[in-house]
This record gives C-alpha cells, sequence and structure tokens, in this order.
C-alpha cells in the first residue's frame, strides 16, 4: 500500500464503511476487507447486482453494461460497484440492483430486505 | 425423434472490451484465435473442434449472448426445418453466408424464453489445431491457459421453459435428458440434448426474458479442472463457484466471470443419454444438491447473476 492514498468508504443504507485504494474499485476494497455490505455478482460491470448510488465524493467509472446504468442513471451517480474508483472519501448507498421479478423457485429475501428494496423502487 | 440437427456449432457473445475478452477466452481458456472480421468480430475455437470457429466476440454496451447456433446435416434438412420453424410460429429471419465468415446460410429464429438460436449446414472445416489430419498426435504442444477442448454447451433463463422444450423437441429434435421438477410437477430446470450428451442446452425458469448464463467449455480431467481452478486464482479472475460436481448431469466444474461479467464454465465427465432412455429426475426440494452435489447448498448469486 506504500504511496497508494486510502479512501474511506462509507454505505450509509448498511452503517458501514470500509477503506479503498485509489486503483481499487469498490467492491474488491471492500472484499479484501472481508466486509459485506454491498451484494457482489460477476465483478465485471455485467451483471448489476452491485448497482449503488454515490451521494457525495469524487470518483471515477470504468465501463458498465447499459442493461444496468442508463445515461441518465450515471448523470444521477448511480455506479456498478466493481466498476469505481475512488478519487476522494465517499458517501455511497448500496442495494440498488432490483431484479425484474422473483423466480418462482428462489427463496424470497427476509422480510426487511424487501421492504427496503421496494421503498427504493418508489423513490426510484 | 431427431431431425437431423447435429450438435452445438457456434456462440456469439457481447463484451464490453475486446482486449480483456481476449484477456479471457484465449489467453486463460486457452482457446485459439482464429480471425477477426471486417465489424471487429474475432472468432476463435477450441484446439480439437474440426470446424473453423465456435466463439464469437462483438464488443457491445451490454454483455450477454446474441445466439447459439446448431450444425444440421445438410441443405434439404435446413429447408425442411425452416419451414416447421415458421409453422411452429418462430419469428425466422435468413441471414446470408458469409455474415459469419466461413459459415453458409443460417436460419436464426426467436424462442419462448427470448433466446434467438440459429442453424446452419456449411461451415468450413479447418481441422484439428495444431495436430495433423493423418497420424494425429495427442494434443498440440503450444496450448495456454486451460487449453478447453471445445465449446461444449451453454445455459440460459428465461421465461416459458415449457414452450422452449416444445420447439426444440418437436422441431428440433431434441430429448429432454434431465430436468428438477417442483412440487406441484412444473418444470423449473431443463437439460437438451441431441446427441449422447447429458446436456447441448439447458434452460432455467426465470422470469426475465433472453438472458444468458453461462458457455461452457469441455476438459478431459478432474485434474484439469482443478488446475483451471489454480490459474483462476494465480489470474485473480472473479470466481463463482467450485470447483466442485453438479447432482444434475453430475459433472465436474467450476464456474467464473470474464471481464464483462459473462459466466464461463469449464468442466469435465457427467452423464450420458440415449433416446430411449427415460429424463433424469431431480426434485426441487433438493435444488442445492442438485446444482452443486458437495455444498448441497445454493449460492444466490448463481441464480440471480445473469448477462
Amino acid at each position: 500500500m506504500t504511496g497508494k492514498k486510502l479512501y474511506r468508504i462509507e454505505v450509509v443504507n448498511r452503517k458501514q464503511a470500509f477503506y479503498c485504494a485509489e486503483d481499487q474499485v469498490l467492491l474488491t476494497g471492500m472484499e479484501r476487507q472481508n466486509i459485506s455490505c454491498i451484494d457482489v455478482g460477476c465483478r465485471g460491470g455485467g451483471c448489476g447486482v452491485c448497482k449503488v448510488r454515490i451521494i457525495k465524493g469524487e470518483y471515477e467509472t470504468k465501463r458498465m453494461s447499459r442493461t444496468h446504468i442508463s445515461t441518465t442513471e450515471e448523470e444521477k451517480c448511480f455506479a456498478l460497484a466493481c466498476q469505481v474508483l475512488p478519487r476522494s472519501d465517499l458517501l455511497i448507498e448500496s442495494d440498488q440492483y432490483i431484479a425484474l421479478q422473483t423466480s418462482p423457485y428462489q427463496q424470497p429475501k427476509a422480510d426487511k430486505t424487501i421492504n427496503v428494496k421496494n421503498e427504493l423502487r418508489i423513490r426510484i | 425423434m431427431r431431425k437431423g440437427v447435429m450438435r452445438p456449432g457456434h456462440i456469439q457473445i457481447r463484451v464490453l472490451d475486446m482486449k480483456e475478452a481476449l484477456d479471457h477466452y484465449r489467453d486463460l481458456l486457452g482457446l485459439i484465435e482464429v480471425e477477426t472480421d471486417s465489424q471487429g468480430r474475432v472468432y476463435l475455437k477450441g484446439w480439437t473442434e474440426v470446424d473453423k470457429f465456435s466463439v464469437v466476440l462483438r464488443v457491445a454496451d451490454e454483455p450477454g449472448m446474441d445466439f447459439v447456433g446448431y450444425k444440421v446435416l445438410n441443405n434439404e434438412t435446413l429447408e425442411q426445418l425452416n419451414q416447421e420453424l415458421i409453422d411452429f410460429g418462430c419469428k425466422v429471419e435468413e441471414i446470408p453466408a458469409g455474415e459469419l465468415n466461413g459459415c453458409g446460410r443460417r436460419i436464426r429464429f426467436d424462442s419462448p424464453t427470448g433466446h434467438m438460436f440459429e442453424i446452419y449446414a456449411e461451415k468450413e472445416q479447418t481441422g484439428k489445431w495444431g495436430i495433423a489430419e493423418v497420424n494425429p498426435e495427442a494434443w498440440p504442444r503450444d496450448l495456454t491457459g486451460m487449453k478447453v477442448t471445445r465449446f461444449d454447451h451453454c445455459l440460459l433463463y428465461g421465461p416459458n421453459i415449457a414452450g422452449t422444450l416444445e420447439l426444440f423437441q418437436t422441431v428440433l429434435g431434441f430429448d429432454l435428458a434431465e430436468q428438477t421438477l417442483d412440487e406441484n410437477g412444473f418444470r423449473i430446470a431443463q437439460f437438451l440434448t441431441v446427441s449422447q450428451k447429458a446436456h447441448d442446452v439447458a434452460f432455467i425458469e426465470h422470469p426475465e426474458p433472453g438472458k444468458f448464463h453461462h458457455a461452457s467449455f469441455l476438459l478431459d480431467t478432474w485434474e484439469d479442472v482443478l488446475r483451471a481452478a489454480d490459474l483462476i486464482s494465480m489470474e485473480d479472475v472473479s470466481l463463482d463457484i467450485g470447483p466442485t460436481r453438479h447432482g444434475l448431469t453430475h459433472g465436474k466444474t467450476i464456474y467464473f466471470f470474464d471481464k464483462s461479467g459473462n459466466r464461463t464454465e469449464v468442466f469435465c465427465g457427467g452423464d450420458y443419454h440415449y433416446p430411449d432412455h427415460p429424463p433424469v429426475t431431480w426434485s426441487a426440494d433438493q435444488l442445492g444438491k442438485a446444482i452443486f452435489y458437495h455444498d448441497r447448498v445454493l449460492n444466490e448469486r448463481f441464480l440471480t447473476v445473469l448477462t
């Protein structure tokens, strides 16, 4: 880590924080510290599972699937955490990925999670 | 009943960045890079494949699968199946010869699960890569990465897999080799074959149409699967799950992602199927074991992470 800047990433909806180096994407920073406050999917910008909203701070993004981040969403600071490089401390909100419908054979998530996602669905 | 469809022939995969995709499909998997066409698509193949290519990569801003193609016996079969696809109600499109370099006329059609498929009768055959046609040695010396031998099958997610089963059984002559049924007898997973393999294509019931779960490439041995796992760690590649064994098909497997989030499987072994065999059935209450035979627990990522 010598010489690399470390930024503090606060995930407000999960009330957790982790540190991420300037050359690391947020999801890698989180996984390397064994913290779990952003859902992990493909880690390649394709599946949308790690979708977050950046509330405050400077960042850069690598390419992301337009299926999950439209141009409008990109302007509104939505991004996939596996493609975000921090350029300052960040305040972010995770759990922004909403599957279109739940598959019939999947176990429903705990009620609490569903409620949170429904609130988000309304707000978006 | 067989209808003249022989085998999987090619898959076109959308990637976000071609250089990163080649790091994955060529250097890590060990597919042979064949050529780049005028549209910038890159063609690859497994070294044992006789055809000119089996994997086509296309740069796009949404990863996933464009289509998968199956080779049929001859042009008469192609004509016959073209009409049967129209009669079945598919939206059918003819793609002229040469649209894919070295490939003859293709018949492209949609499906109830929202995926695009193709059949074709002719493709240039360049022979197995790196070994002589006559008196062939066991394997070429200069393979890289995992040294995958061929594109084997893909798993697709979408709604109404029963409709796609009917299409593949009645029009294309595939057999249902393995399946998962829920307590009401509703089929949630189906593995279809047009050969003796446990699957030439598989489907899982899912509300979003046209989703791509993985493309799968064949290895010879369990040792090769473990070696693939070593390479995944050495290269810090995004791992999904494995090495492990499936209950369904009993294949030995590992899953990981390309740099655009498309899932890849390399696997070896598994069940065989003859046309007179009844389907192998797993019940949905054993879905964990059906998918991951050792853990016996599903990871949510396997069900929900798709491109």
